[in-house]
């Protein structure tokens, strides 16, 4: 049971300030971390792996300073760690971003054996889109589950997996053949602390740099040149002002508040 | 990148995600933006969906003003799955070239739509909350929160077609506009044989694995509750308002609730259109989480505590109190 896991590096959102004269994210001096998405991906990647045998590898895609985080991934129980580093990845979108890993991944499986089950979180905590890891798995062609809670059986015979996760609503459990690939929630297990054996192999593992030189990437899928949808601007949302305080708590003040949220209420399909 | 003609995409495509024969609000929604956004590019509305049997949405998709709906119906596509989902669709878009494709930035249309971009190699904006046309170019301008909402983009997508969409729900106003719609009946060949996934149950939340993101409508309590048995007082309210309940850090802490009812930088982030925070002092671990909400309103009886720097509306005094009385004022109103 081999698995690869795709993390980001995203700056740490609890620390992030804005400047409102700009309209632009103080990133100076914040530390990046783990997408705390893809940290539970890597997690659900190691349990599987201490459970059925196989490797777990992963793979990031950004600045040589993403380098980090994929040192605290070996520290978290990844065998083998892996980056995209080059300049014509710079500034890619989502597609450009899928395309890029996809074909990062393929030169990883050249190393490490067939992978059997692919993993990233359900989206990073800076873009927020959700749409790199649905891209990779169509990329691949292989069945895409996404927002895991639960990994509920593993039939390392057949090579099929199953999946509970989160539906509009509610919850389903789908069977897949392997390999596939998993996008996890939050919820789908606890981080635990870095056990010193990984912290040790941490160490003493160096992160393999894969850039256009060295893999079958074609550039001209790469990158903000290639991404077909672009930023026209960035710009801060108004800071939220104080509001209205209600005189009072009675009937009169809740009949007043009701008709302030009545249109709302509307809108939500509530009335 | 491919270069396209992108003259010969035309029309603007709403998806119609549908749940037992029922037309999900947020299509309405969207088919009635889509009127505005067809009136500025000059051209039509049009809907599409697939499934085994979408007769029964028919009506409500000509009153909220299509022109066209594109079905195709195939047994294989009766309930969602990715791969089927994505690969008919990705045939009606391909074959009928619109330049707009929206879809609702629900849990199924951000899977669906990651998945057909990537076929299509179309540029694909995600969870977007506002949609202009470029008076100029007549680019679709996409406007979304990064950053759990700290930081706004305008995406656009200037020399690919379709450009495409994810639209958060709530967002506009689902607006009747009856019109004589035009069905257009596609085949799909695909059988449940050649579908490598297979849906082994569905089940209703449990309590152990909530999404609150879900929600539109959220009451929230903290330590101000009091006790567990309190947080009665908050489904209470959320039930007439067709919401879900949550609490703080704190809340849960004293093991009042469970960690997924959590909500805050530990938590949970949610951007409900409604949210109502009794008993919440407002630390920054707790705003961090629901700070892009709409409409917050604050209860408490503190009237210096934070949360009121950032309520839109609020009322000093006990929720253990207030709360029933919202209860009560709210169920008159909404005669549920």
């Amino acid at each position: 049971m081999h698995s690869l896991v795709f993390i980001k590096q995203v700056p740490d959102a609890a620390q992030v300030r804005i400047n409102y004269e700009t309209g632009t994210l103080i990133r100076e001096g914040v530390p990046s971390i783990i997408n705390p998405f893809d940290a539970h991906a890597i997690e659900a990647a190691v349990q599987l792996k201490d459970k059925y045998g196989g490797n777990v590898s992963v793979i990031s895609m950004g600045p040589p300073m993403a380098k980090e985080i994929l040192k605290k991934a070996l520290a978290m129980g990844a065998d083998k760690v892996f980056l995209l580093s080059d300049m014509v990845f710079a500034g890619a979108d989502t597609l450009a971003t899928s395309y890029a890993l996809w074909a990062g991944a393929k030169k990883v499986a050249e190393e490490v054996g067939s992978i059997d089950i692919y993993w990233t979180g359900k989206q990073a905590i800076d873009g927020d889109t959700a749409q790199t890891g649905p891209g990779i798995a169509t990329r691949f062609n292989i069945p895409l589950v996404t927002y895991a809670v639960e990994i509920k059986e593993v039939d390392k015979q057949n090579k099929k997996i199953k999946v509970s996760r989160l539906i509009d609503g509610g919850m389903e459990t789908v069977e897949v053949p392997l390999p596939c690939l998993i996008t996890t929630e939050e919820t789908i297990n606890t981080l635990r602390y870095a056990p010193l054996p990984y912290l040790i192999k941490a160490a003493k593992t160096s992160v393999v740099l894969l850039n256009s030189g060295n893999t079958e990437i074609d550039a001209e899928q790469c990158g903000l040149k290639n991404s077909p949808t672009k930023v026209k601007k960035a710009f801060t949302p108004p800071k939220r002002e104080k509001g209205e305080m209600l005189e009072g708590n009675d009937e009169k003040t809740l009949n007043a508040l009701y008709d302030k949220l009545e249109p709302i209420l509307k809108q939500c399909g509530k009335l | 990148m491919i270069k396209q003609n992108i003259t010969e995409y035309n029309n603007v495509w709403v998806f119609i995600e549908h749940n037992k024969g029922k037309v999900e609000l947020v299509s309405l929604q969207l088919l009635s933006k889509a009127k505005e956004i067809a009136r500025d590019l000059h051209c039509d509305v049009c809907a599409f969906t697939v499934g085994d049997n979408v007769k029964p949405l028919e009506n409500e998709v000509a009153e909220y003003g299509a022109k066209k709906f594109y079905i195709i119906e195939n047994s294989a596509l009766k309930d969602y799955r990715t791969e089927p989902w994505r690969d008919s669709i990705s045939h009606l878009i391909s074959k009928n070239k619109p330049a707009v494709v929206l879809i609702g930035a629900t849990a199924l249309g951000r899977d669906l739509a990651g998945t057909v971009a990537t076929v299509l190699k179309a540029g694909l904006t995600a969870d977007t909350t506002a949609l202009d046309i470029d008076p100029e170019t007549k680019n679709l301008l996409m406007t979304r929160p990064t950053f759990g909402g700290n930081l706004m983009a305008t995406i656009f997508c200037p020399d690919n077609r379709p450009q495409m969409s994810t639209v958060r729900p709530g967002v506009f106003e689902a607006i009747k506009n009856p019109s004589k719609m035009e069905i257009i009946k596609d085949k799909f060949s695909i059988t449940e044989d050649e579908i490598v996934k297979k849906i082994i149950e569905k089940v209703q939340t449990g309590e152990d694995k909530l999404n609150l993101g879900f929600y539109d409508i959220i009451v929230a309590g903290g330590k101000g509750m009091g006790k567990k048995e309190n947080f009665k007082l908050l489904e209470n309210l959320a039930n007439v308002l067709g919401g879900t309940w949550a609490v703080s850090r704190q809340a849960v802490q004293m093991g009042w609730a469970h960690h997924t009812r959590q909500v805050g930088q530990t938590g949970q982030t949610v951007h409900p259109k409604i949210y109502i925070a009794a008993g919440i002092s407002g630390a920054i671990q707790h705003l961090a989480g629901m700070k892009s909400s709409d409409i917050i309103v604050a209860i408490n009886t503190d009237d210096q505590a934070p949360i009121f720097e950032i309520a839109t509306y609020g009322i000093v005094g006990d929720a253990l109190k207030v709360l029933p009385k919202l209860t009560k004022t709210f169920k008159g109103k909404l005669k549920i």
